[in-house]
């Protein structure tokens, strides 16, 4: 066991498998949706621009929950500010029509404001009531979203905001089908490879983060405020910039989402939304990049997979016997409870929680590297 | 009795009062530690030495009176703010950052002495990197310093007793601090880690750093400390060179009991 650890910690310094790797990994990810479509359908590039989507909120609320451990359950406000944002400039709604380029770095800041909007307020607060404000954060944004017709018009109310523009970047639209090499790529093949694209300059953005100054500290206002604060850390300062980092990438993400759906709706940003993304990164395991986009990519793939249930009963026992929409839940839900229960903290953590928790074994400390850690 | 001249003192206490409820755990208490010195506060448990510290520190405001460090007025300060002051402290009940690495733990420590931000990070330039490696050379020659060098890459939280109190040192020294702050650094240890934490200690003061700590071993406190001040129900009843507080009557009963006064 030891002897592949370390193998694998040798290999993982060898520059020359690095780069194999590397290259091995990025023609996967641009043969994916060629791949999917031949083996499950169009139907699937599309959710694996979603699981895109996704990530880079997971990797925004990592920053919130796994590095600073604060426990944010609103976190869909940002998505949903973002996406607004971006429908309410690229739309008829208005009759404004701004370009990509410029909507997405707006959405990141306007994001960013409403991060630290919320942070100020919630500095004093910890763990559970921390918590109990976020939730209404969320909350706050999405009523605001569902009531701001009237008396002026602003957000549309519960209809949302319908034919948003499409994203295109100079002349090249993303909706429409292009032909490169000799392949077609569809609209969704091209949304896929622009989420791709943002997706790793999120990762890229985060591992940077993980490691630096900024990251460190972080994490220790995580592990002890009290000790973090007596070794010079303005908890103030570094708290806030966790909300608004956090936010920005949420901010991206919804503005991608808006274009790509051509339509938001209230709908799209209730509290269910938060606790998925907040599941993708304990899922995953916090504060770990690699298993946030695992926690991440298995929720957005196992609930639809799961829809196979129905037909699935159909084949095997002639009828169908329990609603797929059902079942799926239930068996989400089980799948959450076990990984809980046998990876507690998360399915693929960091090196150092994985030695800590082989080192002790301690079942008391084990809880804490569960979601009880970022609330306490 | 080494006196306590005002051209000497690196930190004053001026009659520092704090009540929790109707419990005086501060009562008025002054005392001046001079530079370069290693200053002793002793006293029965709950005697109000950990709320001096922690009004001392930023992490209580007190109900009246204030503290000086080095000419200036420390009060209404945030703890970040004394630390950047020069004032470091470890803690009675150790407080690292148990899931960092010991190396980390030191790192986080440099935070105020260093710049970089989030473009900094992000983008990584010449300035960011330069100042990371300085970061961590810092770090390791502070592991060494105090002794811990083979733990480096070890998470806090798996250390040793004796190695965890000693990083919290190494982490409190990161911050440049001209007032190292020890609460109860030798509790726990046996005489030979106390010996060796008493080298450390003098190491440390050789080098310029005055140390202001908390002990309740008053063998260590008798050979280490060049004055002492002695705390009881929150009052200063005695303060002085070890040997003359330790025949002070009023120490004795404090510590012992009022019969044998």
């Amino acid at each position: 066991m030891n002897g592949y650890l370390e193998r694998w910690q040798r290999l993982k310094r060898n520059p020359r498998f690095v780069w194999a790797a590397f290259i091995v990994l990025a023609v996967l990810l641009l043969v994916l949706p060629f791949v999917t479509e031949w083996a499950l359908g169009r139907a699937w590039v599309r959710i694996l621009a979603f699981a895109l989507l996704y990530i880079m909120l997971a990797l925004g609320l990592n920053i919130v929950v796994g590095y600073a451990g604060l426990l944010d359950l609103g976190y869909v406000a940002f998505f949903a500010v973002g996406a607004y944002f971006y429908a309410l400039l690229a739309s008829p709604h208005f009759g404004v029509h701004l370009p990509f380029w410029l909507l997405l770095p707006l959405g990141a800041a306007i994001a960013c404001v409403f991060g630290v909007l919320l942070g100020a307020p919630t500095l004093r607060l910890r763990g559970d009531y921390l918590a109990i404000v976020t939730l209404g954060f969320g909350e706050i944004i999405r009523i605001f979203l569902v009531n701001l017709n009237a008396p002026v018009n602003i957000t549309n109310g519960p209809q949302g905001v319908n034919l948003i523009d499409p994203i295109r970047l100079g002349d090249f639209s993303l909706a429409r089908t292009h032909a490169f090499l000799g392949a077609s790529f569809p609209a969704v093949y091209n949304y896929y490879y622009l989420f791709l694209a943002l997706t790793l300059a999120v990762v890229f953005v985060s591992l940077r983060l993980e490691d630096s100054r900024i990251g460190r500290a972080w994490v220790a206002i995580r592990e002890d405020e009290v000790a973090a604060a007596a070794m010079g850390i303005n908890t103030r300062n570094v708290k806030l910039l966790a909300f608004a980092m956090g936010a920005s990438f949420g901010g991206v993400s919804g503005g991608l989402f808006a274009g790509f759906q051509g339509f938001v709706s209230p709908e799209s940003f209730t509290i269910i939304e938060s606790i998925m993304i907040l599941c993708m990164v304990v899922l995953g395991g916090m504060g770990h990049i690699p298993g946030v986009i695992l926690g991440t990519v298995l929720l957005v793939v196992l609930p639809e997979a799961l829809r196979y249930l129905g037909p699935l009963q159909q084949a095997l026992l002639g009828r169908v016997l329990a609603d797929p929409a059902d079942l799926r839940l239930l068996v989400f839900g089980l799948a959450l409870i076990l990984v809980m229960l046998l990876r507690p903290s998360g399915l693929w953590p960091s090196s150092v929680r994985r030695r800590e928790l082989s080192a002790e074994g301690d079942p008391a400390r084990r809880g804490q590297a569960s979601l009880y850690d970022a609330s306490r | 009795m080494m006196p306590a001249d005002s051209t000497r003192a690196l930190l004053a206490a001026t009659a520092v009062s704090k009540r929790f409820g109707g419990l005086a755990a501060l009562s008025e208490v002054s005392l001046t530690v001079n530079r370069g010195e290693i200053f002793g506060l002793i006293g029965p448990n709950g005697a109000g030495k950990t709320t001096l510290f922690n009004i001392l520190t930023g992490l209580y405001l007190p109900d009246a009176g204030e503290f000086v460090f080095d000419g200036a007025r420390l009060a209404g300060m945030k703890p970040y703010q004394v630390a950047e002051r020069g004032i470091a402290r470890t803690f009675q009940n150790i407080r690292l950052f148990d899931n960092m690495s010991a190396l980390e733990n030191v790192m986080v420590g440099r935070h105020a002495r260093t710049r970089a931000g989030v473009l900094g990070a992000v983008a990584r330039d010449a300035a960011t990197r330069a100042e990371e490696a300085a970061i961590a050379d810092r770090a390791h020659a502070l592991l060494e310093y105090v002794g811990i060098a083979g733990c480096t890459a070890e998470l806090a939280r798996a250390l040793a007793y004796g190695h965890q109190r000693r990083l919290e040192i190494a982490r409190a020294l990161a911050t440049d601090p001209r007032l190292l702050a020890l609460d109860e650094p030798a509790a726990g240890m046996n005489a030979t880690e106390t010996a060796e934490l008493k080298r450390l200690l003098e190491k440390i003061r050789g080098d310029g750093v005055t140390l202001l700590l908390i002990e309740h071993d008053v063998r260590l406190v008798m050979g280490l400390c060049d004055r002492v001040a002695v705390l009881d129900y929150g009052r200063k009843i005695a303060e002085g060179a070890p040997a003359e507080v330790q025949r002070d009557p009023a120490v004795i009963a404090a510590y012992l009991g009022g019969a044998l006064a």
